[in-house]
């Protein structure tokens, strides 16, 4: 019988097997933030485990509330801060170097094909558009990974998700993902590992395909994968040069982690993505979901265009194109979160910044910032934001607040018409009063 | 070996994410005791108030996809601080569900038929209890004299879990720490 991806690095990283069902495996990385770290610090230092199995495994930042905002967040970036120090953690992200982990940890080449990687976060299956096995854990989890370098799993059971046709202009990944997730159901995925294959996957590039893996928890997922291919290498290239004679080469050992073509799925689903439009979330889960056109001219207050969903360069490009040279509408508040200090950078260089704030938004430094409602752009009671994020939970923004769920374009163009609106990118959008 | 639960609440909806049980206002704290007066803050459920609610509760009763979301372990930390070990529903997120054996707490997942007959029977109901006997592998439900026994089968690495208080203790017995020489 053949294997699945996941098949394959479970029995590559296999420890021990407890029980029939499950399988403890060796992680090639533990990453770690702010909020869901510490207190795994603080109970290891508690039980006099105050150790880690590698600190060059051992990949830290501060992204979620930064730079702190008030004693309790500075504390929680102590422990993080005064922990890598005393453990020699070197690739520890701290203000001015820091941003979103799940964008920051892939830039930085911390993912591998073939890898198996843990973090205390539940989108770190953002990860697994490089062929990795990189499932969100808590943090009793993450404990034993930082002591032990293992983690406890069931059995892996693969769904597949084929994508096949093309996508039409002004449709990205995110519309793709919010389709998935509103098609199979917020337990639709739930124990299951989500293999994303087809022509569409195939013709996305890595950030489009980390979008795609990243709402795969919303689905209830373990993690999302895509199989490693030439756009693979071409990502991590200048970390892994050293590695092999050329390019080929590394896409050829990258081939030993695709699914064999006899491997078993618990589910196969095929969609067919021509005929998809922007889509956007209503309500409080993220499966509840509908052609932007439906919800079109519900007022907004706030848009939010940033998050480990949709805070990367090309999300930036997209969004300044819609805006450039306009200005957002009064009523709303626009926040632009770059996600790492890399995009900040080149969004500044090709001039995506300036775009942003001549229409009108607030540009702040790399962080989650509103994406969960704990440090800026908390919503009031009532208000509506338009957001690239990935929750849409009651309270996820601030107690009482709506947010609805959209890409980057579909955010833009919201952000100017004030109100919940079509991308001008997608063809017979009416355009933006 | 363990018993858990008691004074029973049952919670009326699919999809109980873990915002709402533990908001991310609240994750500024590191210690677990101070997650206590939040539980549940932001479930909005008719007729439902946390703090009047869920005063001596020791066991949840819930539906479908039971802490759903974010991989916060404060959500099971919230529960235990208030005494509740105990979480009964129709299906549990991934992430949740081993959060609560890591912490040797039981999330006990029952079929939807068995779970909707509960809450024809009890739900709403002044005194129902929820007892869940590991070793025999039962769920009693009570009301006054009516009482339902359900039986349950928890795996072996769940029992072990629970027996050994948690993941980290389990591990930390069974595990070398796998430091390797390359490093990436
Ligand atoms: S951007 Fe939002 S979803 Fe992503 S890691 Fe940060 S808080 Fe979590």
């Amino acid at each position: 019988m053949g294997k699945t991806i996941a098949e394959k690095i479970f029995d590559a990283h296999l420890v021990d097997r407890p029980a029939e069902d499950v399988w403890v495996l060796s992680l090639d990385a533990v990453f770690g933030h702010e909020i869901t770290t510490p207190p795994a610090i603080l109970e290891l230092a508690r039980r006099g485990k105050d150790r880690v199995f590698d600190p060059g495994r051992i990949k830290a930042v501060i992204d979620h509330v930064t730079p702190a905002k008030d004693g309790k967040t500075a504390l929680q970036g102590k422990i993080l801060r005064d922990w890598a120090r005393r453990h020699g953690i070197r690739d520890f992200f701290d203000v001015g170097r820091n941003g979103v982990c799940h964008v920051l940890f892939p830039e930085q080449g911390f993912v591998r094909p073939g890898y198996a990687v843990v973090m205390g976060d539940s989108h770190t299956c953002t990860n697994g558009a490089f062929g990795a096995f990189t499932p969100g854990v808590g943090t009793t989890d993450l404990a034993v990974a930082l002591l032990k370098g293992v983690c406890a799993f069931r059995t892996p059971r693969s769904m597949k998700i084929t994508l096949k046709g093309a996508l039409a202009p002004g449709v990205f990944a995110k519309d793709v993902i919010l389709a998935v997730v509103g098609r199979i159901g917020v337990d639709g995925a739930t124990d299951r590992i989500v293999e994303f294959d087809g022509p569409v996957v195939s013709a996305m590039d890595m950030e489009a395909r980390m979008t795609l893996c990243n709402m795969t928890v919303e689905a209830g997922a373990t993690c999302g994968i895509c199989r490693p291919d030439e756009k693979t290498v071409d990502f991590l290239w200048e970390f892994i040069r050293g590695d092999f004679p050329d390019r080929e080469a590394a896409a050829a050992a990258f081939r030993r982690w695709w699914p064999d073509p006899d491997a078993a799925y618990v589910e196969e689903i095929e969609i067919d993505v021509s005929g998809l439009e922007p889509l956007c979330t209503f309500g409080y889960k993220p499966d509840r979901v509908k052609p932007v056109r439906e919800l079109a001219g519900t007022p907004i207050d706030q848009v939010f265009i940033g998050s480990c969903t949709n805070g990367r360069l090309s999300d930036l490009r997209v969004a300044a194109g819609i805006v450039r040279g306009k200005t957002i509408h009064p009523r709303v508040r626009g926040i632009v979160c770059p996600a790492t200090p890399k995009i900040y950078a080149a969004a500044l260089r090709e001039g995506l910044i300036e775009d942003f704030l001549q229409a009108g938004f607030c540009v702040t430094n790399p962080t989650c910032g509103p994406c969960l409602g704990m440090s800026t752009g908390v919503l009031a009671e009532g208000e509506v934001c338009a957001s690239t994020s990935n929750r849409n939970f009651n309270g996820r923004m601030g107690k009482g607040g709506m947010v609805h769920l959209m890409s980057p374009a579909t955010a833009a163009a919201s952000a100017l018409a004030g109100a919940i609106d079509n991308s001008p990118l997608f063809p017979g959008t009416r355009s933006t009063p | 070996m363990k018993t858990f639960g008691g004074a029973a609440r049952f919670l009326d909806r699919d999809d109980i994410n873990t915002d709402e049980i533990i908001p991310a206002r609240y994750l500024t704290e590191v210690e677990r005791e101070a997650l206590k007066p939040y539980l549940l803050e932001d479930l909005r459920l008719e007729g439902f108030d946390p703090r009047r609610d869920l005063a001596g509760c020791e066991a949840l009763i819930a539906r479908a996809n039971f802490g759903c979301g974010s991989s916060r372990e404060h959500a099971a930390w919230a529960l235990e601080a208030n005494g509740i070990r105990l979480v009964v529903a129709a299906g549990f997120a991934r992430i949740f569900r081993q959060n609560m054996f890591n912490c040797g707490l039981l999330a006990l997942e029952l079929p939807a038929e068995r779970i909707d007959a509960l809450f024809r029977r009890f739900a709403g109901q002044p005194g129902v209890s929820a007892v869940a006997d590991v070793a025999s592998g039962t769920l009693a439900v009570r009301c006054g004299g009516d009482t339902e026994r359900i039986p349950f089968a928890l795996g072996p690495f769940e029992r072990a879990l629970l027996e050994a208080g948690g993941w980290l203790e389990y591990a930390d017995r069974r595990y070398e720490s796998r430091r390797r020489k390359e490093s990436p």
